[in-house]
């Protein structure tokens, strides 16, 4: 993951190595303090203070150039960093395929993207400033020590490992604690979104109360697990305190036996107190340094583990041409799937030739898989037995845009997103002009209303389509399929929120426009389907019927019984 | 503007004042004895003088001083970071719970009209964001103040000379920490609003993945979302650069701090006016006495942040809330059925008419199909008699009695409503189907979803009713999802019905049963049915059809066809195409 620094390669070496530039200047000032009391005090040497002291300011703006010059290229690392991830995270998410959308959930996803991306930005701008620093200072006060007086410069010796078995234990211990806390965070956006999704429902079932009960549960397990975990964190900064301190008595101890036989001045002392006491600062700064870390580190985890899930499906990389000429547009051969995870097959052994130019109607009972062949067609899923062919050729020996841009689909969940109704549109085929589009919407009979929407093409779709009612949606979902001029169009129930008027009109006007089009009808109404020139008849998974409707209407019960349901007979 | 949000936070302590008052005791003990131990350093440091100068015993009773409190000092360390990870967390729970009670008191047109990812992003994200930024205010905050002040008294009680200089350099570090902070806070600001609006971005393109690549639209989607990024980033180096600024500077103030005290001190110490001991207690003071500053500009920046944040939240949880219900409403109990509507005229922008005037009588037990072509206002009248919107004029009754005047509840309770837009919760099948009535039992369970033929599907599940569905129904298909929001009205059975396109993608051979089982369910129950099939239409009492969100003609199928207008027409083109 860390790859995505390399952008920053310059910022993110700079950045550590001015902060200990800043460090190694703060490392001499007891030195300077030391000769103070030494030389300045001792010989009574005016001058020589008032020398030392501006000596002490010296270091001090250099110290400040260097921070500010450390924060500046670690922030730019530590931004540009979470930018590129964000970005390689956003396009992977582009690039799985709905096997893996599946299993993911958009709700993981979602929070991954953001606030699991801004721990990893705040994680890496502190590692940037702080995670050399603070050992650098630690090491560099022992080193420093060392030059003071190797014997009691031992003390640090031993202090130090004890310091970092504290530290690490306790990150060790709160990291999976982290995970925790974060898992319970997700729990509760989706409660969120999904109380924002379902309002009407709740609303409607007087709900309110019972979801506020579960949130609160919820957001109670949350709370709880935060606190226990602060606990843990919390022990970090008495034991580390209890450590130094207890070395600078020792260190006192021994100072005075070492001064005692003239082996190292009072000035010497003082100068070791004070590289104690510089530990200590640092040490806290660690400290909090590794809980943010813990957490960065975890977010980090979880947004890797996103991108490390492959696509499922190979695509070919060469462009291939389409043989137009091909007298059949979609031919299954022997087609049976089964989804990832799934036990059964979704669909067995379907087999059928859609010759170009023809509409095939699919109809069958809930589950039944009508959309299941169809997503087949676009490779939405591929075939686990059995060959998918679009215009002569197996669908998976084309390139992903090839293939794609020869169907038009109109999915049954009729989604719009935020922008103008142009802009959705043009979706579809992003050359289209404005006559082409007025004409794919007055194919989805969606005509009328937009010329009455204020701005007409420019009208601002909210997020959702949610200022447009189900019917105008689904029009405009349709006309988005229709701005491509595919050579297959798919209506995968795609009229179920028109009237019967509607859906009748808008056949007709879909079946004056084609000529070269193949189209494929998925419905539940038998209205819907009957004129077309084949239909397919599904019961779980299984082929029951193919034929026209009059063929049907003769011999198929599961077909007949539909249809009567929907015409009773006189 | 800030004073104000800071004056909510404060409201939430309130309740956790105990480990407010706790935290500051604690931090005031844990300061004085850390305060403690320079002078006991320096005490110890004024033993070792020189060869053969070293006063052992003083020495040792120092020490053995010195280790009895860096324990005591732990300990309370220990305790009030407990106490303020407590408070924090419990406040941030507090407002995340208010803020999502506010949800469910908003109205329905607010949550139509704003963005689900916003909304998400600011009772999860932002809190969060804040309560980063309270959490590092409590802790530091009290520590710093508390530590400045028993610095100031310990320097004080030494040497009141070098103390007064202290003082009077340090305002220096405020006047960096106030310049930076204000800088900063627009600044944080506009982060934060740009990264509302990319989490929107991802909120609709990620939940709608599946057709961003039907569409091919990935890389316009990449480039769209590279153009936030973009701008987040500059904002965010912007945002984040200026606010560190604070650390570097007041450690510059420190060093000269630290330089004066060191040279003043010498001056003194050679003078005899004050020891080597004393000078070094000194100037870990000055440290001590700097570094709060340091931290409580770092905690000022923190805080900005936070209430940038904090300022979103609030502004979420300030919405106005829907009327609530008057006091003396009315409890609906078992009502018969009699809807009225008296010249209702509704519109969900103002300036764009939709419905007007509108006048209907329902009598108990009726069923009402509503007709029209596709954006005619139908579901219009589904938002207006739930009341999820309320009517611009006119009214409507229920047993004679405005629906304005009786509580949502009883009102919401009196129907059961199919939605043409399926909606499930993440949960097990049984805990959607028993929405309604949540003490049901299982036989009652059963028995609805076999009368809604939901039954055989659900049994074939791995685990029957006991199934964990994901979010917005998981892998169950359309039909099913459809099926089971149908169990769950079947279950609670109230006296009112609105079907909205309910079985407008349920398979046709459980669509017969499903009709069957509505037809028993209808008896004697008013409905109001969006219906697209005409053999519902046709069984309806009264049939509404509706044009541009007008009623343009009323009556039962017979007259309505005998009358040979726009009924007759849209009948009659169902056998057309």
């Amino acid at each position: 993951m860390l790859s995505y620094l390399k952008d920053y390669k310059k910022e993110a070496i700079l950045a550590p190595l001015f902060k200990m530039l800043e460090a190694s200047f703060e490392l001499f000032v007891p030195l300077v303090v030391a000769d103070l009391i030494d030389v300045g005090i001792g010989n009574g040497n005016h001058s020589y203070v008032i020398r030392m002291g501006l000596l002490l300011i010296l270091l001090g703006i250099v110290g400040l150039v260097s921070a500010i010059t450390a924060q500046y290229f670690s922030a730019k690392a530590a931004v540009g960093f979470a930018t590129k991830l964000r970005h390689a995270l956003f396009s992977h998410i582009q690039s799985l395929s709905y096997t893996e959308l599946d299993t993911i959930g958009t709700n993981t996803l979602i929070t991954r993207m953001t606030s699991d991306i801004n721990q990893v930005q705040n994680g890496v701008n502190l590692t940037l400033r702080l995670l050399l620093r603070s050992p650098f200072i630690v090491f560099g006060a022992m080193i420093m020590a060392f030059t003071v007086d190797a014997k009691a410069a031992l003390v640090f010796v031993v202090a130090i490992p004890l310091l970092a078995i504290v530290v690490f234990g306790i990150m060790l211990i709160s990291m999976p604690l982290y995970k925790k806390v974060q898992a319970a965070l997700d729990k509760i956006l989706g409660r969120t979104r999904e109380n924002l999704s379902g309002v009407r429902v709740i609303r409607a079932f007087c709900q309110e109360d019972k979801e506020i009960v579960s949130f609160t549960e919820e957001n109670n397990t949350l709370s709880d697990l935060q606190v226990f975990v602060g606990k843990i964190s919390a022990l970090m900064n008495p034991l580390t305190y209890i450590i130094v301190n207890g070395a600078l008595i020792v260190l006192l101890y021994i100072g005075a036996i070492r001064v005692d036989t003239a082996i190292i001045t009072q000035g010497a002392v003082v100068a070791l107190v004070n590289y104690m006491s510089q530990i200590l600062t640092e040490l806290v700064k660690l400290a909090n340094l590794i809980i943010q870390l813990t957490k960065a580190v975890a977010c980090g985890k979880r947004v890797s583990a996103v991108m490390a899930i492959e696509n499922s499906q190979q695509w070919e990389e060469t462009v291939k041409e389409l043989e137009t000429d091909s007298k059949n547009a979609v031919v299954f051969d022997h087609v049976s799937l089964t989804y990832a995870g799934a036990g059964e097959e979704s669909l067995t052994d379907i087999d059928f030739v859609a010759p170009k130019g023809t509409t095939v109607g699919i109809i069958g009972g809930t589950g039944s898989g009508k959309s299941s062949v169809v997503n087949l067609i676009p490779r939405f899923y591929d075939a686990t037995k059995g060959t998918v062919s679009l215009f002569g050729k197996d669908v998976t020996t084309y390139d992903k845009e090839t293939l794609r841009n020869q169907i038009g689909i109109v999915p049954q969940k009729a989604v719009l997103f935020a922008g103008t109704i142009r802009e959705n549109l043009c979706w579809g085929n992003e050359n289209a002009t404005d006559e082409d589009l007025w004409k794919a919407l007055e194919t989805a009979q969606a005509l009328d209303f937009v010329k009455e929407k204020r701005g007409q093409l420019d009208f601002e779709v909210t997020q959702g389509g949610k200022n447009l009612s189900g019917g105008q949606r689904q029009r405009l979902t349709i006309a988005r399929a229709l701005v491509r001029n595919p050579r297959v169009l798919i209506l995968d129930d795609s009229a179920s929120a028109l009237d019967y008027a509607t859906d009748a009109k808008l056949r007709m006007a879909i079946r004056n426009l084609q000529k070269n089009m193949t189209v494929f009808i998925v419905s539940q109404r038998a209205a819907s389907i009957m004129h077309a020139d084949q239909i397919l008849v599904l019961d779980d998974g299984n082929m029951v019927g193919k034929g026209t409707h009059e063929e049907l209407l003769q011999t198929n019960e599961v077909y007949q019984e539909i249809y009567y349901s929907q015409f009773p007979k006189a | 503007m800030k004073k104000s949000i800071m004056k909510k936070v404060l409201s939430y302590i309130g309740k956790y004042k105990i480990f407010l008052f706790l935290s500051i005791f604690f931090a005031a003990l844990s300061v004085a004895l850390t305060l403690y131990i320079p002078i006991l350093t320096g005490s110890a440091v004024d033993c070792i003088l020189g060869p053969q100068q070293v006063d052992f015993t003083a020495l040792m009773q120092i020490l053995g001083k010195m280790g009895i409190i860096i324990l005591i000092t732990a300990l309370i360390q220990w305790l009030m970071n407990t106490c303020n990870n407590k408070m924090t967390y419990r406040i941030v729970r507090d407002i995340r719970e208010e803020a999502f009670h506010k949800m469910q008191k908003l109205p329905i047109s607010y949550i139509d009209s704003h963005s689900h990812g916003d909304i998400v992003s600011r009772i999860i994200a932002d809190v969060d964001q804040f309560s980063d930024g309270l959490l590092m205010g409590f802790t530091q905050f009290f520590t710093g103040v508390v530590t400045i002040i028993g610095t100031l008294l310990f320097m004080i009680s030494i040497n009141p000379v070098v103390a007064i200089l202290v003082v009077v350099l340090t305002p220096v570090s405020f006047l960096i920490a106030n310049f930076v902070a204000k800088r900063t806070f627009q600044m944080s600001k506009l982060m934060s609003q740009i990264r509302g609006e990319q989490t929107a971005y991802i909120d609709e393109m990620i939940g709608n993945e599946k057709i961003v690549q039907a569409f091919g639209q990935e890389s316009k989607a990449n480039e769209k979302f590279d153009e936030i990024n973009g701008r987040l980033q500059n904002a965010s180096v912007r945002a984040i650069f200026f606010s560190s600024i604070t650390n570097p500077s007041t450690r510059f103030v420190n060093s000269l701090v630290y330089a004066v005290v060191g040279v003043t001190g010498a001056f003194l110490a050679i003078k005899g006016r004050m020891t080597v001991g004393q000078l070094s207690s000194f100037l870990s003071y000055a440290n001590q006495y700097t570094k709060p500053f340091n931290e409580i500009s770092g905690v000022v920046t923190e805080l900005q942040n936070a209430l940038a944040c904090a300022e979103r939240v609030f502004e979420f949880m300030e919405q106005e809330p829907q009327i609530p219900d008057k006091e003396n409403a009315l409890q609906l109990s078992n009502p018969a059925g009699k809807v009225t509507l008296e010249d209702v005229s509704f519109s969900y922008v103002e300036n764009q008419k939709l419905i007007e005037h509108i006048h209907l009588e329902v009598k108990p037990g009726q069923r009402v199909a509503i007709v029209g072509p596709t954006g005619c206002g139908k579901t219009t009248v589904i938002n207006l008699l739930m009341r999820f919107y309320d009517v611009n004029s006119g009214s409507i009754k229920v047993e004679g009695t405005d629906i304005r005047d009786m509580t949502r509840k009883s009102l919401r309770t009196s129907y059961g409503m199919v939605l043409q837009e399926t909606w499930l919760k993440s949960g097990t099948i049984k805990d959607n189907i028993v929405m309604g009535k949540p003490d049901a039992t299982m036989e009652e369970v059963i028995a609805a979803a076999k009368a809604s033929h939901a039954h055989s599907f659900i049994k074939r599940l791995p685990k029957g009713y006991d199934t964990v569905i994901g979010e917005d129904g998981g892998s169950l298909s359309q039909g099913q999802k459809q099926l089971l929001c149908i169990t769950r009205v079947m279950l609670c059975l109230p006296p009112m019905l609105i079907l909205d396109e309910a079985t407008s993608s349920i398979d046709t051979r459980t669509e017969i049963r499903i009709q069957k089982a509505f037809a028993t369910l209808m008896q004697g129950r008013t409905s109001f049915i969006v219906a697209h099939r005409l053999s519902t239409i046709r069984e309806a009492d009264t049939i509404l059809v509706m044009k541009d969100g007008n009623i343009i003609e009323q009556g039962n199928h017979e007259t309505l066809l005998a009358q040979n207008g726009f009924y007759a027409n849209l009948y009659n083109s169902q056998y057309q195409g």
